[in-house]
């Protein structure tokens, strides 16, 4: 149908601007993979938690409850002390803290206040580097070095493993994530503050802990949670180098050898054609596993709750 | 009065000199030495981590060379080799390409090209942030209870490479999405506006116009997503990897793919906790060839990111 030349052309109506039909439907169609895509995570979540929730129940209802608070954790005993097992995790992870603390956050403050740009763009990818070391070589490293090296000096009886080795290396393996975070935090402190405190004369070094400092202080809260968080849930450095194998006696002594929540998850998991007999192991992994995502997961939220602060106030 | 206005001279030469005179502050100066000294520490213990390796674990790769790369694992030091663990280490990448990238970058273009502000998707994007928390060894256990069970009929009990596979592909998953999300959003809005203006759907603005320009950051991020999962010890012993030695049996890839099968990392640990002087120094040989492979891969990703990375 042409149109005679005078007449007007009927205005477009809505159907004629959502397109073709086929091209509608391909639309469609691509959103609806796109958002199964998504919701995948969703999915994972819900069989995470179902996966630990049933067995760590099973667990729960056939273990004697009173033996949970007892002290030693000896799976083929069927004795489950869950404080020897919490307490070696926070020994590992408070020296872990130790190492990391003021390494993370000094090379923070250096690489955001006192660095020239070339000098952090040179340093920030062997930063990167750092954290791109797999855990199973801090572990190696922990035997190897730390522990003859350090440990063994302070302690002279300790044997190569030992919870001071493996925080040491836990230390070393969360510093670039401290170090990332906290500096993201210190970075984002707008320039103008720091100006104002130079106007007043105040020195550099003033400037950078007595202004910027505070001012991210909620970025770098969020740094340090994560570090716990991820010290609590590291594994193959405790596995190597922690010291326990099967069983473990209740112990805070750093010097010595102790067990952590991951690395009992590991024993039991490779032993698991050993204990099988005792029926009770298998589901303890997955009771151990529940308690870790809980404690990570907490972390976790708090940490964000401080970082979407920092965004907030920016 | 003469003494008066010579005071005066000398008050304003002090004041200028207190401006403009370069004093050196001790507490200033070591409190940079500290900071300065924190950044040198990392360092260092990155090169003596590197240094140690070397010196124990290069005479192994310069003695065996070819044959520590290809020989199977051994109860004895002198003929173990890495060769299983170098195609376990493989085959699993393959299945985390397979699995984790275009779930992960199909959900990220679903967040950050189609999604609306709605609860739905709040709550994804606080799933994926808390997923990418969860402790390595947790998805083992995911691995344990589901993917071994799909992936029994294979063989060996469902301990194959298939569940390793899966494990590793969704222990990526979020870090694949944050890091594809983070791309997209580097795409200017104009470039969108200006494919919307000349009656582009969204799909189609997506693919010829986003994605191009989103490709490069994309790749990279994924990349190195493929190096964290190369390394990743844990998951894998909890959902059947062999933490001794063993053999293949069978000839043929698909049943090598059903049977027993140990990772680079896995048998790093295994060796690791050895007491034999041989196998320290295997363990350092095994873990010069995981962080060759990994360094390599990092230097891939970056250079990429800096040959192709576009500033707007």
């Amino acid at each position: 149908m042409a149109a005679t030349p005078g007449a007007l052309t009927p205005a477009p109506t809505l159907d004629d601007l959502r397109g073709a039909g086929p091209r509608r439907r391909r639309e469609l169609i691509v959103r609806l993979v796109f958002m199964a895509a998504a919701s995948v995570s969703i999915l994972i979540s819900l069989l995470i938690i179902l996966s630990l929730i049933g067995r760590a129940g099973a667990f729960l209802f056939q273990v004697d409850l009173g033996s949970l608070l007892e002290r030693g954790w000896f799976p083929r005993r069927d004795l489950y002390g869950l404080p020897t097992i919490v307490a070696g995790t926070l020994v590992v992870a408070g020296i872990g803290m130790l190492v990391a603390t003021p390494l993370g956050l000094g090379a923070a403050i250096y690489l955001s206040e006192y660095a020239t740009p070339r000098v952090r763009r040179s340093l920030k990818p062997i930063l990167e580097v750092l954290a791109g070391i797999p855990s199973v070589v801090l572990g190696y490293f922990a035997i190897t070095v730390i522990s003859p090296n350090v440990v063994q000096v302070v302690c002279t009886d300790a044997t190569i493993f030992s919870m001071a080795s493996a925080g040491i290396a836990v230390g070393i393996l969360i510093t670039p994530l401290v170090a990332s975070v906290a500096e993201d935090a210190l970075y984002a402190v707008p320039r103008s503050l720091r100006e104002a405190s130079y106007g007043l004369g105040a020195r550099k070094r003033t400037t950078s802990l007595r202004i910027v400092f505070p001012a991210a202080v909620s970025g770098i809260v969020a740094a340090l949670i994560l570090g716990v968080s991820r010290a609590v849930g590291e594994t193959m450095i405790v596995a190597i180098a922690a010291g326990s194998t099967g069983g473990a006696l209740f112990e805070v002594n750093p010097c010595a050898g102790g067990q952590t929540m991951t690395a009992a998850m590991t024993a039991l998991a490779i032993g698991s054609e050993q204990v099988r007999g005792s029926g009770l192991a298998f589901p303890s992994l997955f009771f151990v596993g529940l308690l870790l995502f809980a404690m990570t997961l907490a972390l976790n939220l708090v940490a964000d709750a401080y970082v979407r602060r920092v965004r907030k106030q920016i | 009065m003469a003494t008066a206005s010579g005071q005066m001279i000398d008050a304003r030469e002090v004041v200028r000199q207190r401006l403009m005179g370069r004093r050196f502050e001790l507490g200033g100066a070591l409190f940079e030495g500290l900071l300065l000294a924190a950044v040198l520490v990392a360092f260092a213990i990155l090169a003596l981590l590197l240094g140690t390796v070397i010196v124990s674990g290069g005479p192994v790769i310069a003695e065996r060379g070819v044959d520590f790369l290809t020989a199977p694992l051994a109860s004895n030091p002198d003929t173990a080799g890495v060769g299983q663990g170098i195609f376990a280490s493989v085959v699993l990448t393959v299945f985390v390409i397979i699995v984790a990238i275009p779930i992960g970058i199909g959900a990220a273009i679903y967040l950050e090209e189609y999604a609306r502000d709605t609860t739905f998707t709040r709550l994804i994007n606080t799933t994926v942030r808390n997923l990418a928390g969860v402790p390595a060894i947790v998805y083992g256990l995911l691995g344990v209870a589901f993917f071994v069970t799909i992936a029994e009929p294979l063989g060996n009990n469902g301990r194959n490479i298939y569940a390793g596979g899966l494990t590793l592909g969704v222990l990526v998953l979020p870090i694949v999405i944050i890091t594809s999300a983070e791309a997209l959003r580097a795409v200017p809005w104009t470039i969108r506006e200006a494919a919307f203006g000349v009656g582009a759907t969204r799909w189609e603005v997506v693919r010829s116009h986003v994605l191009p320009y989103a490709a490069p950051g994309i790749f990279t991020g994924t990349i190195l997503t493929l190096a964290r999962a190369f390394g990743e010890t844990a998951p894998l012993l909890v959902v059947g990897a062999v933490a001794g030695s063993f053999r293949y049996t069978a000839d043929n890839l698909f049943d090598q793919l059903s049977g027993p099968y140990s990772a680079l990392p896995t048998i790093i640990f295994t060796w690791a906790k050895r007491p034999e002087v041989g196998f320290r120094a295997n363990t350092a040989a095994a873990i010069i060839v995981l962080l060759v492979a990994l360094l390599t891969v990092n230097a891939v990703a970056i250079y990429l990111r800096n040959r192709f990375e576009r500033r707007w």
